[in-house]
């Protein structure tokens, strides 16, 4: 009788706990929260930013040149916010440092603060602080107070700017962008590997997942970049540079046809193959991710985007409705890309490893994993970037009177 | 049992010194314990699990387990004869309690008590970014909670759901086979409170260690075997329907 009013409770609670089936019993909470679906999301736009600014350095894309000190300036902005979440979620966020003074060696996990340290250090801010040098120089000797000692530390006790110094500076900037692109398929494929991994976990486990999360990432930081730079340049009340959002759609186009193939191939082997995971996972995106997963990402975050930047690709349309469309494609992306993250992290962990059951993610409001901690990490980027436009303008003082000029 | 003086005069001073070590709380020190001369494993014979869940009740007494979370559990299946693949399985309060008499009697039950594997290839071990999961040159699985970051990677990594994040210490947590038991020549918790010898825990470095005949008599199966974790758990009599 004991036993069948305990069963009784037991199940009770495992319906209020939002369990379908059979978990394994330290299955039912989810152990990676939003906060894990922001970090991927973070660092997509980072590597993605990246890339779209290399595309004028290394490849020459002129068109895309109004946005390369932007785009560099955002992806350090995100990577700057990138840890934050990682280290909100941990147990013991003060033990961190011992990733870096004792790695485990098998871990791929390990990687992340010597991965993170090259890229911010050696890549990122090293460029960028080539790039804006004589900017720096000039700004030192012409600002007085506070903001004029700021400037005379970033130039590192560096004032020449002579010709032949700056042509080295373009020259190393060079070399530091071309070590830099693939240093970012590393940053993020190794975030989509971190994943892809996880041979327990059915969801995650593909060998794709690197090279799915790297062209997620340049969709997203393409998208990103786009919006920003239409955002900025709308608020300064200058004129869009249209071959330059022209070639970047058309960027962006390419990148989200090679993502979305990539993932529609991975989708298909796996209904095809129809391994032990397949019953489970079917059920689990017909049911639980089909609004996230079917509706979010595929219909509204990939093939609508898709489908208008199809037409912006074949259709000659005035330039007022290809921007609109631009944005409306940027944003949809970016969601699409958030929701792709979301059902990578979420996803592969709302099924059992059993196969047998389903659990539910209760997102919390005000906690350290909460949704209003989420949020707030996603508007710190924009802050940071708000103040380093401020400090390195990305615009050239005389653009203004170029534009007049053109126009 | 009829007690003779005599007999109880002879069992006296037995008596007394297991009582004196049961005041004591804590067994008899093991100084020769060599970890190069064990490698620990444990055998679930299944057919003589009886669900009673007194592993279950044992470990969370034993190792002070949180509410709501696992070392060890018990698992109920009702397989189907027509649906071979697709158990029903069941384990209300990881079966600390037991479990409700069975209504239907198409199909078959049996019940399969889980914990750690205590792999040699543990997939949990190779990805702590820190190295605070390791394995013990004796073979089992443990984990540093002074060290371990609290991370949850190894939670996602065990293939067996054996894996928590302790609610209070914030660390990852998991079955020690009684490290602190073993290492002092005691059985696990669970294999003590066992009444029908379902769990053994078995030291294949000991050839004196029953476990030897038995794996050369008995269809013996690891959990999972696809994983290819080296899993330590050896299951007799598993059924193929188990997950």
């Amino acid at each position: 009788m004991m036993c069948s009013l305990a069963i009784l409770i037991n199940e009770q609670a495992k319906l209020l706990n939002g369990v379908e089936g059979f978990m394994y019993p330290n299955e039912i909470g989810l152990q990676w929260s939003v906060l894990i679906v922001l970090y991927p999301f973070i660092t997509g736009l980072v590597a993605g930013a990246f890339i779209l600014a290399s595309l004028e350095r290394v490849f020459h894309v002129e068109a895309v040149k109004p946005t390369y000190r932007l785009a560099l300036l955002t992806a350090l902005s995100f990577l700057i916010v990138a840890p934050l979440p990682l280290q909100l979620h941990l147990g013991h966020p003060e033990r961190s440092p011992e990733m870096y003074f004792t790695p485990h060696s098998t871990s791929a996990m390990a990687m992340f603060g010597y991965v993170y340290l090259w890229y911010l250090m050696a890549v990122l801010v090293f460029e960028i602080w080539l790039d804006y040098r004589r900017d720096i120089v000039l700004l030192s000797q012409s600002t007085r107070g506070p903001l004029g000692w700021i400037y005379k530390f970033m130039t590192l006790g560096s004032d020449n700017i002579s010709p032949r110094s700056l042509h080295i500076d373009e020259k190393v900037g060079w070399i530091i962008t071309l070590i830099g692109i693939p240093s970012a398929f590393l940053l993020h494929g190794y975030v989509g590997f971190i994943f892809g991994s996880i041979k327990a976990n059915p969801w995650w486990s593909s060998p794709l997942m690197p090279v799915v999360f790297i062209f997620s990432a340049m969709v997203s930081g393409i998208a990103g970049v786009l919006l920003i730079y239409m955002a900025v340049t709308k608020l300064r009340r200058q004129p869009i540079d249209m071959r330059c959002v022209d070639t970047i759609a058309m960027y962006l186009f390419y990148t989200f046809l090679i993502d979305f193939s990539l993932e529609m191939l991975d989708l298909i082997h796996r209904i095809y193959e129809a391994d032990e995971s397949f019953r489970s996972l079917d059920f689990m995106v017909h049911t639980r991710l089909y609004i996230p997963h079917i509706v979010v990402q595929i219909i509204v975050g990939t093939a609508t985007p898709l489908i208008l930047l199809f037409i912006t690709q074949v259709v000659k349309l005035p330039e007022r409705v290809r921007k609109q469309m631009y944005v409306t494609a940027g944003v949809l992306a970016l969601l699409g890309i958030f929701a792709m993250r979301w059902n990578v992290v979420i996803g592969g962990q709302l099924f059992s490893k059993s196969f047998l059951g389903y659990t539910t993610y209760k997102m919390t409001l005000i906690t350290r994993e909460g949704s209003l901690v989420a949020a707030g990490l996603a508007l710190l980027p924009l802050l940071i970037l708000w103040v380093l436009v401020k400090l390195l303008p990305p615009w050239s003082p005389d653009e203004k009177s170029q534009h007049a000029i053109g126009d | 049992m009829k007690l003779s003086r005599r007999h109880f005069l002879v069992l006296m001073p037995a008596a007394a010194i297991a009582w004196k070590a049961v005041l004591a709380g804590t067994p008899d020190q093991a100084p020769n314990y060599k970890l190069s001369e064990h490698w620990w494993g444990m055998l679930i014979d299944v057919p003589k699990c009886i669900g009673c869940g007194n592993c279950v009740r044992a470990c969370q007494i034993e190792n002070d387990v949180p509410d709501g979370y696992f070392r060890t559990w018990v698992e109920r299946y009702h397989v189907h004869d027509e649906d071979m693949t697709n158990p029903e399985v069941i384990s209300p309060d990881a079966g600390k309690e037991g479990f409700p008499v069975v209504k239907e009697d198409a199909g078959k039950y049996f019940f399969v008590p889980k914990m750690c594997n205590h792999c040699s290839d543990s997939p949990c071990t190779q990805v702590c970014p820190v190295g605070a999961t390791f394995v013990t040159p004796d073979g089992v699985v443990l984990v540093d909670p002074k060290y371990c970051l609290g991370c949850a990677y190894c939670v996602q990594a065990c293939p067996y759901g054996c894996r928590y994040i302790h609610p209070e210490k914030k660390v990852a947590d998991k079955c020690s086979l009684c490290y602190h038991r073993i290492t002092k020549g005691l059985t696990t918790a669970c294999c003590e409170s066992c009444p029908t010898g379902a769990r053994q825990l078995v030291d294949l470095k000991n050839p004196q260690d029953a476990i030897h005949e038995f794996l050369k008599t008995h269809s013996v199966q690891v959990l999972k075997p696809q994983m290819a974790t080296g899993a330590k758990a050896y299951y007799n009599g598993l059924d193929g329907s188990v997950r």
